[in-house]
């Protein structure tokens, strides 16, 4: 007799989780205002990262094109996986001696763990992260950037 | 010429043969491979492949700096990123002898904990998938993206973050943390009775987890089966309680033990689990201290010779790391012992026998990373 | 019995198309071309309703779960399955090189027949289909089940170890659920008294069988759903897929267009039980009425019986994509104690229950 209603409650218990998985979705499907995906190609203008957001490294520059690397390589010392080279050159310097000064900074963003060492070692706060994300390309050479722009140079106080 | 059949497995009976899950099959999460000996769909022996996503972690860490290594760890288990982070800062820190200061403890709890509820949350959504409840999948993940946004705006990673440096943290917490922390716990208080709902009441889901994979605390030892598959089988083995760390010698909060040692048991000691989480947070996320977010560090990190092990409780278990220093700015040799790969070692014994069915619903709740497994 | 003002207009046409075509052709010709036509309409209807439930089935998942589900080929994404087809199309057909490549090619097309042949049976509306045998619901029955076979050469003649679990234990499924689907019918039949279609969609004029026969109608009803759904190889009980340990089941080895065929014909199989469920528990195309609201009855008639029928397959339809897509998958050994143990037991408990209501008059 035991066995009989167990059988009738194991049907009934049974049935009625069912039911409440169903109400469940069930709930969701009549809310669509609880819909999460984001619309992501239309909602370009409208998308902001978080400030701190690591899309790639920059070497950000003043409005006179002025940047802040002093060519110390301490970076490319850091990076774990060789994505930065720094070339520096040897000019004159105001006072006749011999300057060192950036040439190159060459970021390989294809190779970039974003561990974020650099960003946080340059000691004169050179370099920051960008907030650009979409680096799908076809030629992983445009993967390789020149952080300091052409023609730039130092910024007076630091130099 | 000639076809080479290679038998990994040696086939012992008649009406036996072998099937390859993996390294692409969609219920083994990863490039795993699984030999399995069937005898129609009774599993009869299985062996694992590994190997497939290793990386030689172990031997890069050996080339690079203790801060760069941190980065690597993360790349180990991924879904328990800050935790494996921990690991390292706190095995620099325990040779250096270093006392970071308490901000930096509350924040590294709360995050290690946030990322806890995080790989639980994507655990539950991939085990409710295995046992082909689609639905959950996009409810975990949809939960999980509060926290990722969060760790987002703080570290500016979602997935690997590299958030913590020997001595302290990269950079201070954002100042919407803890009200996004807050946000999320209310939500996700909520939202956890949908996964009650839908998936641990359900009772096609109950029939087929309970008394499958049984799994007993001998097993559970024996094997090294640790964290929550661990304590599924009532072995007490949480290392935050066992050995604190951070702040967990601090916090009020209970070590999850199921004693039935079946997959339902290591099904609800992560449920629980999650909830045991929010607590943790709750108590500190107010009580966060001003200061430092960072101690005060050397240029250049080098540990003085000697061997140094650290053990942390990342979401799948006991996380151990073994590093010999020669005094140099890398280490000798560092070893990680991975909680994922003692875990896969079980799954053989405890699936023999079933179906099919029964040995992905195993493979779930023993919650695999293979990455993990691999390095 | 009221007339429903749409009756006359599908008689009409197809008595107009009817004459017209003998007047234009010999007797013989006449025959011919006209069920030409009729399989050329029954062939568009099986593609369309075969993209849309895909369609359907993508945006329902997709609001259950919290998405938006296809938004990108047209509006809201309703092109999607068409474009979907025309990708399938153009896939190479991949021959296994040990495959039994006979069977292995027919497979697709049993899966799909079988599906076909049970579209003929089913009425659309008053006098809109193809035939009306007085064996209506034994005919569907024993087609529907005949795609099994295609499911059992496809996972045999694939010559993978998957293909063949999955396709075993479709057999086992189809044949333990083919009985409850089967009596959970015939409890109904009881209670018409007939099993023609059309004179069973009569029969629910004023009340569909769903309320004539209370308690046992609706058990009845519950089960039929269990069933059928275990019958299409849905989920829960998709078994035979089981996309998370057999990879694709039965259909592993196939692609293209022939996938596409397997595709189809799960929806097509769920579309043709949805609507035997509709026909015999809901009242297929008849209106909602009730006996002696004149006017109620009146407004009801104004909608036509199509629509009533879409109404009510799509009901079932979506309520067997709820089920889907809100639990886990059942296993071997469950499924089949599900079936022996439970649904069995109550359907013979059922048929004996309704059997003694129809004899005591205690229907409505
Ligand atoms: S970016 Fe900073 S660390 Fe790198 S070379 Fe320039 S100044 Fe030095
Ligand atoms: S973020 Fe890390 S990996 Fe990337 S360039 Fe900087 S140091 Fe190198």
């Amino acid at each position: 007799m035991k066995e009989f209603f167990k059988y009738f409650a194991d049907i009934f218990t049974g049935v009625r989780s069912l039911l409440i998985g169903m109400s469940v979705t069930g709930k969701y499907f009549f809310s669509p205002g609880q819909i999460v995906t984001q619309q992501y190609p239309e909602n370009r203008k409208t998308l902001k990262m978080y400030d701190r957001f690591k899309g790639e490294v920059i070497m950000p520059h003043d409005e006179n094109n002025h940047h802040r690397c002093t060519g110390c390589a301490i970076c490319e010392l850091n990076c774990p996986n060789g994505s930065i080279e720094v070339i520096s050159a040897r000019i004159d310097g105001p006072d006749g001696k011999k300057v060192r000064i950036i040439d190159q900074h060459i970021y390989h963003l294809g190779m970039c763990t974003f561990c974020s060492l650099c960003v946080k070692t340059c000691p004169e706060n050179a370099l920051a992260f960008g907030q650009e994300f979409e680096h799908a390309v076809f030629d992983r050479t445009v993967l390789t950037k020149i952080l300091n722009q052409p023609g730039s140079s130092i910024l007076k106080e630091i130099a | 010429m000639k076809e080479v059949i290679h038998t990994p497995v040696p086939l012992v009976e008649e009406e036996e043969y072998h099937i390859n899950m993996g390294p692409q099959h969609p219920s083994t999460h990863g490039v795993l491979r699984l030999v399995v000996t069937l005898q129609g769909e009774i599993v009869k022996s299985l062996k694992p492949h590994c190997g497939y996503i290793h990386r030689g972690i172990e031997k890069m860490c050996e080339k690079d700096t203790y801060p760069q290594i941190i980065h690597l760890t993360d790349r180990i288990d991924y879904l328990s990123a800050h935790i494996n982070n921990h690991a390292v800062c706190l095995l620099v820190e325990k040779a250096l002898e270093i006392e970071v200061p308490e901000r930096v403890k509350y924040v590294r709890t709360i995050m290690d904990e946030l990322a806890r509820i995080q790989s639980h949350q994507l655990w539950w959504a991939s085990f409710g998938m295995d046992l082909g409840g689609l639905t959950c999948f996009f409810y975990g993940l949809r939960d999980r993206e509060k926290i990722l946004d969060i760790w987002e705006e703080t570290t500016g990673a979602r997935f690997l973050q590299s958030y913590y440096t020997p001595g302290g943290l990269l950079w201070d917490i954002h100042p919407n943390f803890q009200k996004d922390v807050k946000a999320f716990i209310k939500y996700f208080r909520k939202k956890i009775r949908d996964y009650d709902n839908i998936l641990s009441g359900n009772v096609i889901f109950r029939e087929r987890s309970r008394n499958i994979g049984l799994m007993s605390k001998e097993d559970a030892i024996s094997w090294g089966v640790t964290g929550p598959s661990g304590r599924g089988s009532g072995w007490s083995c949480d290392v935050r309680k066992h050995h604190p760390y951070a702040l967990y010698d601090k916090v009020d909060f209970k070590e999850i033990l199921y004693t039935e040692g079946d997959t339902l048991a290591r099904y609800l000691v992560r449920m629980d689990e999650m909830r045991e989480s929010m607590n943790i947070i709750e108590q500190l996320i107010d009580n966060i201290p001003e200061g430092d977010f960072t101690a005060k560090m050397k240029a250049v990190i080098k540990l003085p010779a000697g061997e140094y092990y650290q053990r942390v409780e990342s979401a799948r278990g006991d996380l151990g790391l073994y590093c010999i220093s020669d005094g140099n700015k890398t280490p000798y040799r560092m070893k990680f012992r991975t909680p994922s790969f003692s875990n896969l070692s079980v799954l053989d014994h405890i699936s023999r026998d079933l179906k099919i069915a029964d040995l992905v619903a195993i493979g779930g709740s023993l919650d695999l990373v293979i990455p993990d497994i691999d390095r | 019995m009221t007339s429903n003002i749409y009756d006359n207009f599908v008689a009409s046409l197809t008595q107009s198309i009817h004459e017209w075509l003998y007047h234009v052709m010999p007797p013989t010709w006449a025959l011919i071309s006209e069920m030409t036509i009729i399989g050329l309409v029954f062939l568009l209807f099986y593609a369309l309703v075969g993209l849309f439930l895909v369609y359907a089935e993508r945006k329902v998942c997709a609001f259950m779960q919290n998405r938006v589900g296809p938004n990108r080929v047209g509006p809201y994404g309703i092109f999607q399955t068409i474009a979907d087809f025309i990708k399938l199309l153009m896939k190479e057909l991949i021959t296994i090189k040990n495959s039994d490549k006979l069977l292995f090619n027919i497979a697709p097309f049993i899966v799909i027949i079988a599906s076909f042949m049970a579209i003929a049976a089913i009425p659309f509306a008053k006098g809109l289909h193809a035939i009306d045998f007085d064996i209506g619901i034994l005919y569907v029955i024993a087609v529907s089940s005949l795609g099994v076979v295609g499911i059992l050469l496809a996972g045999w003649s694939s010559n993978n170890k998957y293909s063949l679990i999955g396709a075993m234990r479709s057999g086992a499924q189809i044949i333990s659920y083919e009985l409850s689907v089967g009596m959970s019918l015939l409890t109904i039949i009881i209670l018409a008294g007939t099993m023609q279609f059309s004179e069973i969609v009569q029969g629910q004029e004023y009340g569909w069988f769903l309320f004539k026969g209370h308690i046992p109608a609706f058990i009845a009803f519950v089960v039929f759903l269990i069933a059928s759904t275990a019958e299409t190889n849905r989920g829960p009980f998709d078994l035979a897929e089981a996309e998370s340990e057999l990879t694709a089941g039965f259909h592993t080895e196939y692609s293209g267009i022939k996938f596409a065929f397997f595709f189809l014909a799960e929806y097509m199989n769920m579309f043709i039980v949805a609507s035997i469920g509709a026909t015999v528990f809901l009242g297929g195309w008849m209106p909602f009425m009730v006996h002696g609201w004149d006017g109620f009855n009146t407004v009801m008639n104004y909608i036509p019986p199509s629509i009533w029928y879409i109404l009510k397959t799509g009901f079932i339809i979506w309520l067997m994509m709820w089920f889907k897509w809100t639990f886990p998958r059942l296993r071997i050994d469950q499924l089949l104690t599900l079936e022996w143990k439970y649904l069995l037991p109550i359907n013979l408990f059922n048929i004996l229950l309704m059997a003694f209501i129809v004899l005591m008059g205690w229907h409505f």
